[in-house]
């Protein structure tokens, strides 16, 4: 294995970037959009139901299908990594919008009504008082996002599309074992980085969730 | 001043919590509003900080229409102490402290700063200003919650439930503090409370409202005690209101004996006794101390503690009798 990585670790290190890359773009594009869809699901609170079952469906599709099928109606090149960026953000969306919903409907009410009663606006309210109080249950939805997302960016390799996935195909087709290795280790490493990362942005935000 | 002009409040549903009241709470006094839940007591509070507003009906503060003026702004002025204080969990003390005057516009060295001197005042060592709300027990937490009411000096405060979370312990302390600090402070008061005795204890002036948001009777607590409105007040205040409307007539016109049969000590201080009252304490003390010592007689004591006086049973009865004619 050691071989295979002295003699290849161009590509690996590509794979690497991309994978990181594919996968951690849509955290990004999926929690910019999860944080209002998640406000307006709780604010509207008839909208809370509609929209989580929304995205629980399309959470339910298969990623496969998904890279493939994006392309027709994105009308983008099937083999453009736009689709695993699109396809993964929207699984995003489907976790953090209702984690985002969930850790604002989190908040006891009664610390909102005295943040109201002590002249508090409505933005200014959520930004300072609603949000950091739902963040421990936002960020643990995002631990779950990231580290699925960094799973699910290897399937676009069927599809031909990069990351650490295509050390598997090059893998099958070589009838080869050190890149499939290589590629779920380092798959493997990188979630549980990206997990670790989040967890210590967590402690550092959050210092509060451990008093008492 | 606070005023409430022919105030109705209907919930959407049909609801009516607040039924055509009208009150004016005075400046500088503690004004309890009590009844039972379903009075409209806490929605009436909540209508003069506009958490709600009023169906019909006018509220005042100082002549202005509460519904005329910005809502935050408007709140900012006024101090507000809930139940369960209501503590931002994710700030320590002294920042839920600091809350309004950030939101006022000062700077946050400013507001910690200011915040430091009424964590003192409201009972609490610097010692607290790092920790968070959890870790804080229910009186601690209350205290912050008034400290963090005053902050901006807001001359109105309201208050609902404040003291109904706590044990009675910590609560007869609360409201020793709460009454010493507005002597100092002179805010005009609002509080809510389901409990008379609080109400009677607190209130400068006591509004009692009955289910469907009528008010039954606004009064004095001792008018209260005395000449309850009608039956529905005379209930609600309690079987035996006689004894407690003595809390607050004072003993110092009672006449006494000499001193004779108590033992005493080289400084003239009486020994052995369940306790003595002063020409200070009410008629309340007085009786209690004569059905429960021994000997049914109650010592009073002078300033430097030795016994100056004796009252018996018989000049009790015949003290009060004489002031009913």
């Amino acid at each position: 294995m050691i071989q295979y990585l002295t003699n290849n670790h161009e590509i690996v290190w590509q794979a690497l970037q991309e994978h990181l890359y594919l996968a951690l773009l849509p955290i990004l594009f999926g929690f910019a959009i999860s944080l209002p869809l998640g406000y307006l699901a709780v604010r509207f609170s008839w909208l809370y139901h509609p929209l989580i079952n929304t995205f629980g469906v399309l959470y339910s599709i298969p990623s496969l299908a998904l890279f493939v099928f994006l392309p027709v109606i994105l009308g983008t090149k099937v083999l453009s990594p736009v689709n695993v960026v699109v396809a993964l953000t929207v699984y995003t969306v489907a976790l953090l919008a209702r984690t985002v919903a969930d850790g604002l409907r989190s908040v006891d009410p009664v610390v909102v009504q005295a943040a109201t009663a002590m002249g508090y606006r409505r933005t200014r309210r959520l930004i300072d008082v609603e949000l950091p109080i739902a963040l421990p249950v936002v960020l643990a939805g995002l631990r779950v996002a990231t580290v699925s997302n960094i799973s699910l960016v290897s399937v676009g390799s069927l599809i031909g599309i990069g990351g650490l996935g295509q050390l598997f195909t090059r893998g099958f087709q070589l009838f080869y074992l050190e890149p499939i290795l290589v590629g779920i280790i380092l798959s493997v490493v990188l979630a549980a980085i990206a997990d670790l990362i989040i967890v210590l942005v967590q402690r550092a935000v959050t210092p509060w969730t451990r008093a008492a | 001043m606070i005023t409430f002009e022919d105030v109705v409040k209907v919930y959407p549903g049909g609801a009516t919590a607040v039924d055509h009241l009208s009150l004016e709470l005075p400046t500088g006094k503690i004004t309890v509003l009590v009844g039972p839940s379903g009075c409209g007591k806490t929605t009436s509070l909540r209508m003069i900080n506009r958490m709600v507003d009023p169906t019909s009906g006018r509220i005042l503060i100082d002549g202005r229409d509460v519904t005329q003026q910005d809502a935050a702004q408007l709140r900012r002025g006024i101090g507000y102490v809930i139940q369960h204080a209501g503590l931002f969990p994710h700030r320590t003390v002294l920042d839920n402290v600091a809350t309004v005057p950030v939101l006022l516009g000062k700077t946050r060295r400013e507001a910690r700063t200011a915040a430091l001197g009424l964590l003192e005042r409201v009972g609490l060592t610097a010692d607290f200003a790092k920790r968070y709300p959890a870790q804080l027990g229910g009186g601690q937490q209350q205290r912050v919650g008034v400290a963090r009411a005053l902050a901006a000096d807001p001359p109105i405060m309201l208050m609902d439930e404040p003291f109904s979370a706590v044990d009675p312990v910590v609560r007869a302390q609360l409201h020793a503090e709460f009454l010493r600090l507005q002597q100092d402070l002179g805010k005009t008061i609002a509080m809510v409370t389901h409990d008379i005795d609080e109400a009677i204890k607190l209130g400068d002036h006591v509004a009692v409202l009955r289910t469907g948001g009528r008010l039954a009777q606004f009064a004095t607590p001792r008018e209260l005690l005395a000449a309850p409105a009608d039956d529905f007040v005379a209930s609600f205040v309690g079987r035996d209101r006689g004894l407690r409307s003595l809390s607050f007539d004072s003993a110092a016109e009672l006449p006494v004996r000499p001193v004779d049969g108590i033992e005493l000590d080289d400084a003239g201080r009486p020994v052995g006794l369940p306790g003595v009252f002063t020409k200070d304490d009410s008629l309340r003390v007085v009786t209690d101390l004569v059905i429960s010592s021994p000997g049914g007689v109650a010592v009073r004591v002078g300033p430097d503690g030795a016994a100056d006086g004796l009252v018996s049973h018989h000049d009790l009865a015949d003290y009060l009798a004489s002031r009913r004619s």
